[in-house]
């Protein structure tokens, strides 16, 4: 099985992904479509660990994955507090950083 | 040719999934479709052999991840309550046939384990990329910085979030 596979599997992903993150209005999808993005890449890493027969590129998604966490968590709260503040989920309305 | 074939199929399911969570108009069907999608790529994963990262994708992403998502979801979205009031019986006798059939399998699988029979010298069968030892190894001498990095990350998220999402007693 060829590299060129995953790769070309990765990047239908990752434009997918980059093609919701744009045309999303609501700011779950939002992050739905970047944790796509995140997964894409995590593909591309261990394709080429897989290629290069080298153990870094897991670790690498091992480290990706647990920033993936973090922006996660960070991320909803932040929601969470748009919707108090706001009461909408729409980015559009998310417009000023302060007031 | 089995290789390939299991690349085209989890492939597809990933490609379709990942166009379901662009297409579908309710978040919480989107959030499920991402499930899915990262299964699939779990099972790539395994094409790679990649173990460890297969496990960790379905334990710490399509589980402890998404399920913050479909948490928060439910939380704000007031379509997803309504989803638990769905009347439609088929969908749950579907639910049942699939949950039936998943234990049967995992009986099957468990009465076939035999454990004086596993490979004990996995990294020497499909080279060094495949040790999840070796990983660790890797991991916990060279890139031993990075990962102590991580915990802090994490640590500094935690409380982020605590900060963010308490309410205001004022």
């Amino acid at each position: 099985m060829d590299i060129i596979h995953y790769l070309i599997l990765s990047l239908l992903l990752f434009f997918v992904g980059a093609v919701g993150f744009i045309i999303k209005k609501n700011v779950i999808s939002v992050f739905l479509c970047l944790e796509l993005m995140l997964n894409a890449v995590n593909l591309t890493f261990v394709a080429f660990a897989k290629h290069l027969n080298q153990v870094q590129g897991q670790i690498f998604v091992f480290l990706v994955m647990v920033v993936a966490a973090a922006e996660a968590a960070v991320g909803l709260a932040l929601t969470i507090v748009l919707f108090r503040n706001r009461n909408t989920l729409n980015v559009d309305d998310a417009d000023t950083m302060k007031w | 040719m089995m290789e390939t074939l299991f690349f085209y199929f989890f492939g597809g399911i990933a490609l379709l999934a990942a166009i379901s969570v662009v297409v579908q108009r309710r978040v919480f069907y989107s959030a499920l479709s991402l499930i899915l999608c990262l299964c699939a790529v779990a099972a790539l994963y395994l094409l790679l052999q990649a173990p460890f990262i297969a496990a960790v994708q379905v334990i710490v992403y399509a589980g402890a991840i998404m399920v913050l998502f479909l948490f928060v979801i439910m939380l704000l979205d007031p379509f997803s309550a309504a989803i638990l009031r769905d009347k439609r019986k088929y969908l749950g006798y579907f639910a049942a046939f699939l949950g039936i059939s998943a234990l049967v399998l995992l009986i099957l699988l468990l009465r076939s384990y035999d454990p004086g029979q596993t490979p004990r010298n996995f990294e020497l069968i499909n080279g060094a990329a495949a040790s999840v030892r070796y990983l660790g190894q890797v991991l916990f001498r060279e890139y031993l910085v990075p990962f102590e990095m991580t915990s802090v990350l994490i640590l500094i998220a935690v409380i982020g979030v605590v900060v963010l999402a308490r309410r205001q007693s004022s």
